[in-house]
């Protein structure tokens, strides 16, 4: 089954006839050519897919894309200025190191740039909650946690 | 891999919702969350031939009081909005303690409360928690609507009273009695993964500190969510202390719990004896503490 869809992404909208059965994750990345979004045990638990719905970090691989008609959703590509000049917690990362291969880095920022925003100052146990939600193998999430701490402390 | 081919339908109104699931019948699965769903279908563990969307039915998504003085949780409330909602931390605490190891963060400003019970996964915490909270789900067809105990809502793996064409709509938490307390335990290899083990309970005292009412049931220890009705019948009449917890939860292991439950396993045994232990001793201080 086909329908035609018009889902708005980083503020711009794609019109595409899809296969309802398509995922949220696979039209970002080969619909709206949005690769910053990866793809890894596509059933929801290792995070690399993670973008945000009306703000909320949300898995993009266990939502249809259809479903994301009349909603926002954000992906790492809007985190970095049109010039390409990193945003605070982007450069808060590479200072502290907290990527390595980068594959789990898109989906650790879209879960921990709302965190940033919020107004209590973090503890560590605060960014260990939010994430948990990830899988990565190279950092040993120290440098993560580190990112974020430093970036609310400087921000 | 992906999910196999299937007829989408957005339903536009609960009425849309249940004409869908009523010509459909077995061939249709409901479409919430979608965080066990999906999954479920890419790898083709589910091939429903019709999926019926529901998430815009915003009459769904509400937390109010019912009728009689419960709280009632709509199905599509979502488990993120469940865990911040003052609420059902007061009126439903075994329901907030529950959900703080309900996966991860990102999976719960997706997932719904509703869509996590008619899952009915013996080894996920609400299903465990409402049936400790003496919740009564409301399901709705065109035939009608109904009640039903969370004691008879569960009838084996992944499979309730529901049927196929009645949609859950909502939860309805009783109100406790005073001096009631609740815990929440759960082991899990990491905080998030599927439980090994774990416990949702509720103890009532009365004004001399004596357990009057207890409700303890056990995840990932049966096909279903496990009423450990032995450890309840040993903590009533008697103070909630170390002695008692132990006591009630080792009945729990001796007579509610089968020998093919733990797959042979003296580990898996080991560990849910102690979360249950554990939980009963935690849900008894903290009525105790109400009593102040």
């Amino acid at each position: 089954m086909t329908r035609g869809v018009s889902l708005a992404i980083n503020g711009t909208v794609y019109e595409r006839t899809i296969d309802v059965r398509m995922l949220l994750s696979d039209f970002i990345r080969h619909e709206a050519g949005l690769t910053g979004t990866h793809v890894g045990c596509e059933h929801g638990i290792c995070g690399a897919c993670t973008v945000q719905l009306d703000g909320l970090p949300v898995r993009s691989c266990t939502l249809l894309a259809i479903q994301a008609q009349r909603h926002q959703v954000r992906t790492v590509e809007a985190l970095a200025g049109t010039d390409g000049e990193l945003n605070a917690l982007q450069r808060s990362f590479q200072a502290s190191h907290a990527l390595q291969c980068g594959f789990c880095t898109p989906g650790l920022l879209m879960s921990l740039e709302p965190l940033i925003a919020s107004s209590p100052p973090l503890r560590h146990e605060d960014v260990v909650e939010v994430i948990a939600g990830h899988l990565c193998r190279c950092t040993g999430y120290q440098q993560v946690v580190e990112a974020v701490l430093g970036c609310q402390r400087d921000g | 891999m992906k999910p196999p081919p299937f007829e989408y339908y957005e339903a536009g109104s609960i009425e849309e919702a249940l004409t869908l699931l009523a010509e459909s019948g077995e061939d249709a699965k409901v479409l919430a969350g979608g965080q066990s769903l999906i999954p479920l279908m890419t790898f083709r563990l589910v091939r429903p031939e019709v999926i019926v969307d529901i998430n815009r039915l915003d009459e769904l998504a509400r937390i109010e009081d019912a009728d009689d003085g419960a709280l009632r949780v709509g199905a599509l409330v979502r488990q993120a909005e469940a865990e911040r909602s003052d609420a059902i931390a007061r009126r439903a605490p075994l329901l907030r303690q529950a959900l703080h190891h309900v996966a991860h963060v990102q999976i719960r400003n997706r997932g719904t409360v509703g869509g996590s019970v008619a899952h009915a996964d013996p080894a996920a915490e609400l299903p465990s928690a409402i049936l400790s909270a003496d919740a009564t789900l409301v399901a709705r067809s065109l035939r009608g609507e109904r009640s039903i105990n969370a004691d008879d809502f569960f009838t084996s793996h992944y499979a309730t009273a529901l049927a196929d064409d009645e949609l859950l709509v909502a939860l309805e938490i009783p109100a406790s009695p005073p001096r009631t307390g609740t815990a929440f335990e759960e082991y899990a290899r990491r905080r998030g993964d599927y439980a090994v083990s774990g416990a949702a309970v509720s103890i009532t005292l009365d004004a001399d500190g004596d357990c009057t009412r207890a409700r303890v049931t056990l995840l990932a220890s049966a096909e279903v969510p496990l009423r450990a009705r032995a450890a309840e019948a040993a903590l009533i009449g008697r103070a909630v202390d170390e002695e008692a917890a132990r006591d009630a939860a080792a009945q729990a292991i001796a007579e509610d719990t089968g020998d093919g439950t733990f797959g042979g396993s003296d580990y898996r045994r080991d560990v849910t004896e102690a979360i249950c232990a554990r939980a009963i001793r935690v849900a008894g201080v903290h009525a105790a503490g109400r009593a102040q």
